[in-house]
């Protein structure tokens, strides 16, 4: 098993025949996911990578029965493909995209709360590198090859760290079931509690890593829901020690602004919880290691 | 991206705020004549610098005749005004605002930002005005009411009215102390803010409700779209690296370390730092070249830190994915090429293609220190400043 995504997962790519849609697409393939067709708005009928391409999501979902989609459109369009993607009936959407208006996200979110829990989409990201379940499908923009297939969730909010963390875990000869790159801006559509959530369900994960960094709450709220919810140890690592207060590190989202927002204060919460603390980054796929041998 | 205290005050009044009545000025003359138009006999100059916490530090002058405003214009302006929240360097005043005095009977505090927890927009508002808001939660967080605002209808007269009784505002003031605070919503709703502080608001004698000192914050992700508001952007306010960071599309702060570091992604930099940090070095600057760390991107990176004098030893950490490392190798030996680089240069290549990026490196002419792991990186990046 694994979350969000499997190898008959049927995936339609958002912003199919642009470069970056075709690029990736292409990757995507290539690594065995069972991408269907895509959408661009008129360019329908079209074929592109030898599969068909549709003016609507509504349509290709019609026509191929996905239930997944990536989108590799603008920031400026991003919010309004989220919403086709959500009214399609699309289960799974990721926007790798960077640089959607904090705004557009509240109201992404806003608009999904019209369907009901077992109907609403999953948003994963914007800005991330997408989701990948080792040895089956790869729904982003990740370096396919450096991760294992295991029994390890991956929760992070960066591409290139949580890229390390794999390979950490990799020189280890330990697997991942499913990468989630929830992404680095305020507003996101899948939350760290939110994914973690789906792998204390899945029968394959044997333990979460869980890969933070400074600013905003869901960091603390993910370890209060691991302690009160999960019998799967969850390991973690927050970026952003050397971080000064108030200033944005890269990611849109990594701003110190409120006390538990620092990564001293989200490491001391997350210990309170019962999160076992990966103490530096050179270390993640060690602490993993040993907080498996400790579960045996 | 941040604006100045008359430019937000001008946007709110836009949205039915009452300011006090005032003119920008950019020399002392200047300054003289718009008091002189400006009319009255008491007059307050304000240093326009993007910080807060200006009076303490002297960047208010009240002034009792046209000549002390042109006084006070002149003391100010073209210098730097150093308060709690620029840091040691200051900020340059390159304009001052004039403006009448208020007779202030009463100080409130009105703000509103982004509630990640929530994903609404909260206003924040205290009967305390004039201090900062971690100061009256400090001090008197009894005061402090919150109220969350559904985006989707947005902000609705009776949860003004709350705000508004809740601050102790007499009867005859609400109807229009609700719209100042709905006009406030507006503004930071429509403008794609994501943060309005009116510090304070402030009840005349005669009874007027008047945005005293206002800030505005605003998304960078959304300036696309809000052209009124990204040409009020003035860079003479941020620190100069990091315009010139930003212009070259690098994701870039300036801290206080020696050691310059080059990395890919901004989770891996945060990262890196903190090894640096734990192996007994202080990072220079942050710096993202973006998950795909292009030549061109790299060129840029170098360039900018060979800028930065306080840099004694440079970090390179790339973990290439879909970008090699053999691809990401040789845009390094190309930036070397193009720029002299003076202090050791410690470089860690991971990912696909590492062997290759790695012997590209070794065959090449630059001078450098190889590194294997963060951690190896780290500790080579500290022993590299001794020697």
């Amino acid at each position: 098993m694994s979350v969000l995504i499997d190898k008959k997962t049927k995936i339609i790519v958002q912003g199919f025949t642009g470069k970056m849609g075709s690029f990736h697409a292409e990757e995507m393939i290539k690594y065995g996911t069972n991408v269907v067709g895509g959408v661009t708005p008129g360019k329908g009928g079209m074929k592109h990578l030898n599969l068909p391409v549709f003016n609507t999501v509504k349509e290709a979902v019609k026509n191929t029965g996905a239930s997944a989609s990536i989108l590799f459109v603008p920031p400026a369009f991003a919010a309004d493909s989220a919403m086709e993607a959500a009214d399609a009936g699309i289960k799974t959407c990721v926007a790798i995209v960077d640089g959607i208006p904090s705004h557009d996200m509240i109201k992404i979110k806003r608009y999904m709360r019209r369907y009901s829990r077992t109907e609403k989409m999953t948003l994963v990201g914007p800005n991330c590198a997408g989701v990948i379940s080792p040895g089956k499908a790869m729904l982003g923009i990740m370096p396919g090859h450096i991760y294992k297939e295991g029994k390890i969730g991956i929760i992070g909010r960066s591409g290139t760290l949580g890229y390390e963390a794999a390979q950490q875990l990799k020189n280890l000869n330990i697997g991942v079931s499913t990468s989630v790159g929830i992404g680095g801006d305020p507003i996101n559509g899948s939350s760290f509690k939110d994914i973690l959530e789906k792998f204390e369900e899945d029968d394959e994960t044997e333990a979460v890593l869980m890969i933070g960094e400074i600013g905003g709450p869901q960091e603390v709220a993910a370890g209060k829901f691991a302690k009160e919810n999960m019998k799967k140890p969850v390991i973690a690592y927050i970026a952003g020690l050397t971080a000064p207060k108030g200033r944005v590190m890269g990611h849109a989202g990594a701003i110190v602004s409120a006390y538990g927002e620092s990564a001293v204060e989200k490491v001391e919460l997350l210990k309170e919880c019962g999160v076992i603390i990966s103490k530096n980054p050179s270390v993640m796929g060690e602490t993993v290691k040993s907080a498996l041998n400790s579960k045996i | 991206m941040d604006i100045h205290e008359y430019q937000a005050k001008k946007i709110l009044s836009g949205f039915g705020v009452t300011i006090p009545r005032g003119g920008i000025a950019y020399s002392p003359e200047n300054a003289e004549n718009k008091a002189r138009e400006l009319g009255g006999s008491k007059w307050v100059v304000k240093a326009q610098v993007h910080s807060g916490a200006r009076g303490k530090a002297g960047g208010i002058i009240i002034c009792n005749s046209s000549l002390e405003v042109a006084q006070a214009a002149d003391k100010l302006l073209g210098k730097k005004l150093i308060t709690n929240q620029t840091g040691p360097e200051g900020k340059i005043t390159n304009r001052v605002y004039i403006e009448e005095a208020t007779d202030i009977k009463k100080e409130l505090y009105l703000g509103l930002v982004f509630d990640r927890s929530s994903e609404s927009i909260m206003v924040v508002a205290s009967t305390e005005g004039g201090m900062s808001v971690e100061e009256i939660s400090k001090k008197k967080p009894e005061t402090i009411i919150r109220s969350k605002i559904e985006v989707a209808v947005g902000m609705q007269k009776f949860q003004a009215r709350e705000i508004a009784f809740g601050l102790k505002i007499e009867p005859n003031l609400i109807a229009r102390a609700a719209d100042t605070i709905i006009g406030c919503y507006r503004a930071f709703s429509e403008l794609d803010a994501t943060m309005v502080e009116v510090n304070p608001l402030v009840i005349s004698n005669q009874d007027q409700i008047l945005a005293l000192d206002c800030k505005m914050s605003f998304d960078n992700n959304a300036l696309f779209r809000r052209n009124q508001v990204s040409e009020l952007r003035d860079k003479t306010q941020e620190n100069p690296n990091e315009v010139y960071a930003s212009d070259r599309g690098l994701n870039y702060v300036s801290l206080d370390g020696n050691i310059g570091n080059i990395i890919n992604g901004a989770g891996l930099a945060m990262a890196s730092m903190d090894m640096i940090k734990l192996a007994g070095g202080e990072p220079a600057n942050f710096l993202d070249v973006g998950g795909g760390a292009t030549p061109e991107k790299i060129v840029k990176a170098f360039k900018l830190i060979s800028m930065d004098e306080k840099v004694k030893v440079i970090l390179v950490n790339i973990f290439a994915g879909i970008n090699r490392c053999d691809w990401v190798a040789e845009g390094i030996v190309q930036a070397l090429e193009k720029i002299e680089i003076k202090v050791p240069i410690v470089i860690r290549l991971a990912g696909t293609n590492v062997e290759k990026g790695n012997k590209i490196l070794k065959e090449s002419k630059i001078k450098y220190i190889e590194a294997n792991t963060l951690e190896d990186a780290a500790n080579k990046a500290v022993k590299a400043l001794g020697n």
